[in-house]
């Protein structure tokens, strides 16, 4: 039951902000839509926590440890967002950056989004899985060009171009996987269904599972936005509305990731060897060094934010390809950390960009001066996401870092060299704009506070005690992937 | 009609959906580029249904009168009522020279050959060739999208690699779960609806189809 009001709610806000449009209470509904979800999600959560993995809707559903924390912190994170959004979308709407279509259509296409990433997580269905992500994709492509700006245009058209190339190549992975499956599982619906495949995975044939892999990387390693794939993600990312940069950035890049993780188990459970775990340490090596040396060179802030992104991502993905207990564990708590700093980051980056009305991080300055949460906000946010202790990321990338020195010794310089530049980056970008005297141009602005407080809170709180539940819940999901 | 006689029918299909392919990536009118694409799905629907036939699964009548439908009349319509109403020119530039693209295109349809070497030796099916040219259209429809530098191309290459995909989930593999071959269509129609609205948002920011002026986003030294 909570399940189907999981999906059902997004979907449901959706019909409704499309008829509701630019009214006053249209934020209201938004938040109140997102709230349903969360709920919704926590009840999901306390069912499965309490009765363990579970089949629903004629196997059409499955929702385990490692998928249900997801989908809590997806519709978390939507519902922190639809607050932020609601002080953050009315100032771009009176100073005219969009018009009436346009609220109507960031308040339904914002829904809509939040329910393609659910249907992504929670369905049991290889197939199903990879049109939910393309819906995803579908849904963000135009708040992207919400600004209508020749950039914002440009931005999105890459990224639709992008990752629908992309996302068919994932597709050419799913019909091979299904072309393996067939033989063993019999035709039809049975045959894609994720818990059947990891159950016959070993009677699966290697060879055409490691080729299928090869697709199934690229195509949602695009999604992830793992390099040499990243090129539509800065892009889209500075260009979109910040609300939809932090979705994107926080939820999205973890849905896509998640279905190449959940892909990876089936392909380790046919090949036997460290075959598909391989792959992904390079890829996620190489998007870690790429992105923390291109974090050096931005001018832009969402840009530079965006990479960091990236190398997160790359660190999660190193992570879950070198596996074992330790990194997996590191990985699925690298997922939560990052995404909750993340969009606080983008939080106060939003409000911040509005103050100046530029998002060229020359020009921001006297931050803490001018508006102590989003100065302080955006510092504290920073710390945490360069991996300072005490916050959760210290305490993930040092778990992850404990595992590489453990089983990959020889990668473990480059991934200092990685997260040293990231730190080193950021650090300087980051100190004077929130230090120094108002420039004359600032603006003062009324910021959402209690999304930027609620995340930086709860990270503070991960990287000082881990609760049990979720120490629980992570060592069955660690043991679903192992 | 014996599995042989159908195998060698759907062979002779995919050596049609192939050469659409390889016609797309040299023809150089907009309007000869949409008729093509029209044949291609056309080859497609019809080798969907002998494939349903020959099986016996039902289903994949659905997927062919889908394929029929969207593919065949749908898009292609679409896309011409687009081009009136945008005025665009009707010859278009490519970046690579002729000659060099279908160099590329035949080495990457040996490639997708040598690719799914393993698959087809281990497969069952009569129509597992099918396979390779179903990735090499995949590929080429990829090509197309990176050689040529104008909006309403790209789009026809990306609906040229999801032909390309179709096939391979229809007739490679005998069809997929109706669910999924439902979905695909619907993405591939919402996918139709996005590119309709951002070409009038291209031609009217741009004053142009052509991608070549969308080069302000880079990374600056």
């Amino acid at each position: 039951m909570p399940l189907l009001i999981l999906l059902a709610a997004p979907l449901l806000a959706a019909v409704v902000l499309a008829f509701v449009g630019d009214r006053k209470y249209a934020p209201e509904i938004n938040i109140a839509g997102s709230a349903a979800t969360f709920i919704a999600g926590t009840a999901l959560a306390l069912e499965v926590y309490s009765g363990g993995p579970m089949l629903a809707g004629n196997k059409f559903f499955f929702v385990d440890a490692f998928n249900v924390y997801l989908a809590v912190l997806t519709s978390f994170v939507s519902m922190t967002t639809a607050i932020f959004s609601r002080r953050y979308m009315r100032r771009e709407r009176e100073h005219g950056r969009v018009g009436h279509w346009g609220m109507r259509f960031y308040h339904a296409m914002f829904q809509l989004f939040i329910f393609a990433m659910l249907l992504c997580l929670l369905t049991n269905n290889v197939g199903v899985l990879w049109i939910a992500m393309e819906l995803a994709t579908l849904s963000t492509v135009l708040l992207v060009s919400l600004y209508r700006t020749p950039t914002a245009i440009e931005a999105a058209w890459k990224y639709f171009i992008l990752c629908g190339v992309g996302i068919a190549q994932a597709l050419f992975g799913t019909v091979l996987l299904y072309f393996a499956a067939e033989k063993v599982l019999g035709e039809g619906g049975e045959a894609l269904l994720w818990t059947n495949l990891i159950q016959m995975s070993d009677k699966l044939e290697p060879t055409i599972l490691s080729l299928a892999f090869v697709f199934l990387m690229v195509g949602y390693g695009t999604k992830v936005g793992l390099v040499p794939l990243h090129n539509w993600l800065p892009d889209a990312h500075s260009e979109g509305p910040t609300p939809v940069s932090a979705v994107l950035s926080g939820l999205l890049l973890n849905v896509a990731l998640y279905a190449l993780v959940r892909c990876k188990a089936i392909v380790d459970g046919s090949t036997h060897t460290h075959y598909a775990g391989n792959i992904m340490m390079g890829f996620g090596m190489i998007s870690i060094l790429v992105a923390a040396f291109s974090m050096l060179r931005q001018k832009d802030i969402k840009r530079m934010f965006s990479y960091s992104s990236t190398e997160h991502m790359g660190i999660a993905t190193f992570a879950f390809g070198l596996g074992g207990p330790i990194a997996t564990y590191g990985a699925l708590l690298h997922m939560l950390v990052h995404s909750l700093t993340k969009s606080s980051i983008f939080f106060t980056v939003g409000h911040a960009s509005q103050m100046h009305r530029t998002q060229e991080m020359e020009k921001i300055k006297g931050l803490i001066k001018g508006s102590p949460l989003v100065g302080w906000g955006l510092m504290f946010g920073a710390m945490a996401i360069i991996g300072m202790p005490p916050f959760g990321v210290f305490t993930s990338e040092f778990l992850i870092l404990t595992a590489t020195i453990k089983d990959a010794p020889f990668m473990t310089p480059f991934l200092l060299l990685g997260l040293a530049v990231a730190f080193a980056a950021i650090l300087r970008k980051i100190q004077p704009m929130i230090s120094g005297e108002v420039p004359p141009y600032q603006m003062p602005l009324k910021a959402a506070h209690v999304p930027v407080l609620l995340h930086l809170a709860l990270v503070l709180a991960l990287g000082l005690y881990m609760p049990s539940f979720l120490n629980q819940w992570f060592h069955k999901a660690v043991e679903i992937l192992k | 009609m014996n599995t042989q006689t159908t195998a060698q029918i759907i062979g002779f299909l995919a050596a049609m959906v192939l050469l659409t392919a390889f016609g797309m990536l040299v023809q150089r009118r907009i309007y000869g580029l949409i008729h093509l694409f029209a044949w291609q799905g056309l080859f497609l629907s019809i080798s969907t249904a002998i494939v349903g036939y020959m099986t016996g699964r039902h289903h994949l009548y659905i997927s062919s009168v889908l394929t029929l439908t969207l593919k065949v009349i749908l898009l292609p319509y679409i896309l011409n009522v687009l081009i009136h109403k945008l005025k665009i020119r009707k010859e278009i530039d490519t970046v690579v020279n002729v000659p060099l693209t279908m160099l590329i295109g035949i080495a990457l349809v040996i490639l997708s050959y040598h690719l799914t070497a393993p698959v087809r030796e281990l497969s069952t099916f009569v129509t597992r060739s099918v396979l390779a040219i179903a990735l090499a259209t995949v590929m080429i429809g990829l090509l197309m999208m990176i050689t040529r530098r104008h909006a309403v191309t790209q789009i026809i290459g990306f609906l040229a690699m999801e032909n390309g995909l179709f096939f391979a989930a229809t007739s490679a593999t005998y069809g997929m779960p109706l669910v999924v071959e439902l979905g695909v269509a619907i993405d591939v129609l919402i996918a139709a609806f996005i590119f309709g609205i951002f070409f009038f948002h291209i031609n009217t920011t741009f004053d142009s189809l052509d991608v070549e002026y969308m080069a302000r986003l880079k990374e600056e030294d």
